[in-house]
């Protein structure tokens, strides 16, 4: 007997159906947290999607995605901190910023492979982070506070916390089906054919490395919007958004949601930081047990909670 | 210039604490092909041990020797225990895998010793100040770093090259099967070196316990650093670490010392105090993209498997 | 047809103090099948990859039609028509057969800047792609992924993602190696019908198929071609029996 919907097809809309229906739950509790929490998950998980197209389709591991998240939120932090409080400003700079950035560093990284990509992606996030450091006038280590969200006068207001919320469950849905698209298209099939034999992707007549850097555009870009909403959640911008542990933290999200998944991301960031959460209300030291969690996962879980799903379709 | 050199010497006792971190990456990512991101927290152990046992045994030297062997015991283990299941993955595990021991040992730190950090003190005759030339005084403690440090690579490169287990060590870097085919207990071998590693590491923690810090996430600082060492040496040459080690501490130090003062000639007092902390920050991420562009391999690469 | 489409010369490789490549040269008619033959070690994958741009010689120059290659980028040598297959089976084994060799077909259909339409959908890459397929016989194994493939399928691929690119010229490295007695004599049954059209570079240690195949042979010893011609003089060459074939002459076997 045929099954309706494969599990994982099930997980997905499950995920799906839970995130449009958070505000609904929290007009009815008036719990906004579950709001807060979850579109925090929503953001991490653009983040970790447009990590994903380039570390899971694309071979590059990363360990300096959380550059373009700190860029794009600076990006808002700052026009508002000198007065253009205009979301039609502050956006598109925000993801031209950080896809420059992706463009610089993509072009000097990319020329490495294997361990020193890894090393040379985090050199470059630390240097993105040590200028944050170093900006006293946007708060320096402290960070600074934005009194006011993105405006886009007459169109939509993010002050409000719902209209916020479905902004990023939109942007989010959007992003995951053009990344769904990209992975597919011609360029798509460069990219994993680089990842999967780049020796014969040249032989065959592809000159690889323009594919892979504009791939490393497009991530970075992706990523700087995801800073964006994320400086507009918190109201506050800080050297943290881009320190290494949050490039770790992508990574993680990447890897346990199952890298070659179209919704991977997002059930990677959602079981990462809920269980992050609960944890931190269960016990004063957390990672005593997420530590070995993310041991256990590595070691054992092949193809992350994807894979997990993969394999109880073929039972 | 008095200041210079004095300088100069800070910038080389921080390249030998760095050298003796990149030393144990480089092996251990040379001969396992392990990326190891809890490297940093066997050097936060080192330290936080030597504090312990000093203050035990009421002795820097004593407790510096026990924290050693608990060090290495702990490496072993860890080995032993967690790290052996990793050998053959993908990076990408060894980057979650690793980085979830990072948070565990950064948590159980602060269980078991609080959050606030510790103190390590020395003994007297080390807090004194050498004249090395007219008009530079120099701790001694310093001194006694840099030597120490000098002996340890000197054994370590006689072991590597001259020794019979050191032999095994290099034939396991360029050919891993080849030496497991030849019936070498490698299993016993990557434990060995897993354990030199994390020896080397806890041993640079708790020489630099009296002068720096004892505190958790200490080890993540300098882990960078560590690693953009070995990236621009060459991974898996312990050549390669020496020689960048000595780089990166200098550029490192006097970057810091120099750079802001530098740009006061140029900039006002606001800007250059800002752009001058965060270039010397920067300057060995720059010294490594730089290195990286015309030598993608660093350094000395070694020869590969 | 007299002028060459491959010409090669004086090609000279050292590494360290070892010559890899001994001042060798080569010229290629357009349709002729030319084998390279010598023992191992002989720098044969140092010539495959001089000419596919892996490797840049230390002296000498290569021309293709006419063009100096001699430091072309690799991949810009599968577009101007010279295309080859790897020793060890070089596939993107999560991918299906057809799969493979539409990429192969993509690599020279445009720029791949297209980032929307369904590249799986595509008959412009589909179409030639199961042409190539169908030319080596794996026309049923289409949707069948490279992992699940069996070694002679693996290499009969191998040669299709080559040809699906439309070569010229076609460097074929070792290509019956590992093959059975069947897939073998398929291959050369292949390669028969490709003479003529495609000039071939075949390199190879099966004699059977060199000598039903070769319109002339060249034998490479120690970095030198010592010896060059059609296959009964290279039979009857007392230096290259003595390097080479051995004291039974040439014919039988592999290696």
């Amino acid at each position: 007997m045929r099954q309706l919907l494969t599990p994982r097809a099930a997980v997905n809309v499950a995920v799906v159906l839970l995130l449009a229906l958070v505000p609904v739950y929290a007009a009815l509790t008036g719990d906004t947290f579950a709001m807060t929490l979850f579109a925090r998950i929503m953001i991490l998980a653009l983040a970790a999607l447009s990590l994903n197209l380039i570390m899971g389709y694309g071979g590059m591991v990363s360990f300096g995605h959380a550059a373009y998240l700190g860029i794009g939120g600076y990006a808002v932090g700052i026009l508002a901190k000198e007065g253009i409080p205009s979301g039609f400003v502050q956006w598109p700079v925000a993801i031209a910023a950080s896809a420059l950035y992706a463009l610089v560093v993509g072009a000097l990284s990319l020329r490495t492979r294997g361990v020193y990509f890894i090393m040379i992606t985090l050199a470059f996030a630390q240097m993105i982070y040590y200028v944050a450091i170093g900006l006293d006038r946007y708060g320096g280590d402290d960070g600074l506070t934005i009194y006011r969200n993105s405006q886009f006068d007459g169109l939509i207001d993010i002050g409000n916390k719902t209209v916020f919320y479905y902004l990023c469950f939109a942007l989010l849905m959007a992003s995951i089906y053009l990344v769904w698209r990209i992975v597919n298209s011609r360029f798509g099939l460069v990219i994993q054919g680089a990842r999967s034999n780049e020796r014969r992707m040249r032989a065959i007549g592809f000159p690889t490395f323009r594919y892979k850097l504009a791939c490393f555009v497009i991530a970075g870009a992706m990523c700087g919007l995801a800073g964006a909403l994320l400086a507009n959640h918190t109201n506050y911008i800080s050297p943290a958004m881009m320190g290494w542990t949050r490039s770790g933290d992508l990574i993680v999200m990447a890897v346990l949601g199952g890298m070659r998944a179209a919704f991977g991301p997002l059930i990677g960031a959602m079981t990462f930081l809920v269980l992050e959460e609960l944890l931190t209300r269960a016990t004063d030291y957390p990672n005593l047990i997420i530590g070995p969690l993310l041991l256990i996962v590595a070691i054992y879980v092949h193809g992350g909670i994807d894979g997990l799903l993969g394999k109880a379709r073929r039972d | 210039m008095l200041y210079f050199t004095e300088q100069l010497l800070n910038g080389i006792q921080l390249g030998m604490l760095l050298f003796l971190l990149a030393a144990g990456l480089t092996l251990i990512f040379g001969i396992m092909d392990l990326v190891n991101l809890a490297h940093g927290s066997l050097y936060m152990i080192g330290a936080y041990f030597a504090a312990t046992f000093a203050d035990w045994t009421d002795s820097f030297v004593l407790g510096a020797i026990l924290a050693l062997i608990a060090t290495l015991i702990v490496g072993m283990a860890l080995e032993v225990i967690a790290i052996r299941r990793l050998y053959g993955r993908d990076h990408l595990d060894h980057v979650l895998a690793t980085f979830g021991l990072l948070l565990f040992f950064n948590e159980l730190v602060r269980l078991i010793w609080g959050p606030a950090g510790l103190t390590l003190s020395l003994p007297s005759e080390m807090l004194r100040a050498v004249q090395l030339l007219p008009g530079l005084y120099y701790p001694v403690y310093r001194l006694v770093i840099i030597g120490v440090t000098l002996a340890v690579g000197a054994a370590l490169y006689m072991l590597v090259m001259r020794s019979r287990l050191g032999m095994l060590i290099r034939a396991g870097a360029s050919n891993r099967e080849m030496v497991g085919a030849l019936g070498i207990n490698i299993k016993l071998l990557y434990t060995l070196v897993f354990g030199l590693g994390a020896a080397l590491a806890g041993f640079a923690g708790l020489m630099q316990a009296p002068i720096l810090t004892v505190q958790i996430g200490m080890g993540e600082n300098i882990l960078i650093a560590a690693f953009v060492v070995v990236t621009i040496g060459g991974i898996g040459s312990i050549r390669g670490a020496f020689v960048a080690a000595m780089l990166v501490g200098i550029v490192d130090t006097i970057g810091r010392a120099f750079l802001p003062d530098l740009l006061h000639a140029y900039l006002n007092e606001a800007a250059a105090s800002s752009l001058g902390r965060a270039l010397s920050s920067m300057s060995i991420y720059l010294l490594m993209a730089l290195v990286l562009i015309v030598r993608p391999a660093g350094l000395f690469p070694a020869a590969t498997r | 047809m007299t002028d060459a489409l491959l010409e090669v010369q004086d090609l000279t490789k050292r590494f360290g103090g070892v010559v890899a490549s001994d001042r060798v040269s080569l010229q290629l008619p357009r349709g002729e099948l030319h084998a390279i033959i010598g023992p191992n070690g002989a720098g044969k994958t140092t010539l495959i990859g001089q000419l596919t741009g892996e490797i840049i010689p230390d002296g000498g120059n290569i021309r293709f039609d006419g063009q100096d290659i001699t430091a072309l980028p690799v991949y810009r040598r599968s577009a101007i028509g010279l295309a080859r297959s790897f020793q060890i089976t070089s596939l993107f084994p999560d991918f299906t057969a057809l799969d493979n060799a539409a990429l192969a077909v993509q690599a020279h259909a445009g720029h791949s800047f297209r980032f929307w339409r369904n590249a799986r959908d595509d008959g412009e890459l589909r179409e030639p792609a199961r042409v190539a397929l169908a030319g080596v016989g794996l026309a049923e194994r289409a949707d069948v992924l490279v992992a699940d493939l069996s070694h002679g399928e693996r290499r009969q691929l191998e040669i299709a993602m080559a040809l699906a690119t439309t070569p010229r010229m076609l460097l074929l490295d070792e290509p019956m190696a590992g093959m059975g007695p069947d897939e073998s004599a398929r291959l050369i049954e292949i390669l028969r019908k490709l003479k003529g059209g495609v000039t071939i570079l075949l390199i190879e240690h099966d004699m059977d198929a060199v000598f039903a195949l070769a319109d002339r042979i060249s034998v490479l010893v120690y970095g030198r071609i010592i010896a060059s011609g059609g296959p009964a003089a290279i039979r009857a060459d007392p230096l290259v029996r003595q390097a080479y074939l051995g004291e039974s002459g040439g014919g039988g076997g592999h290696g």
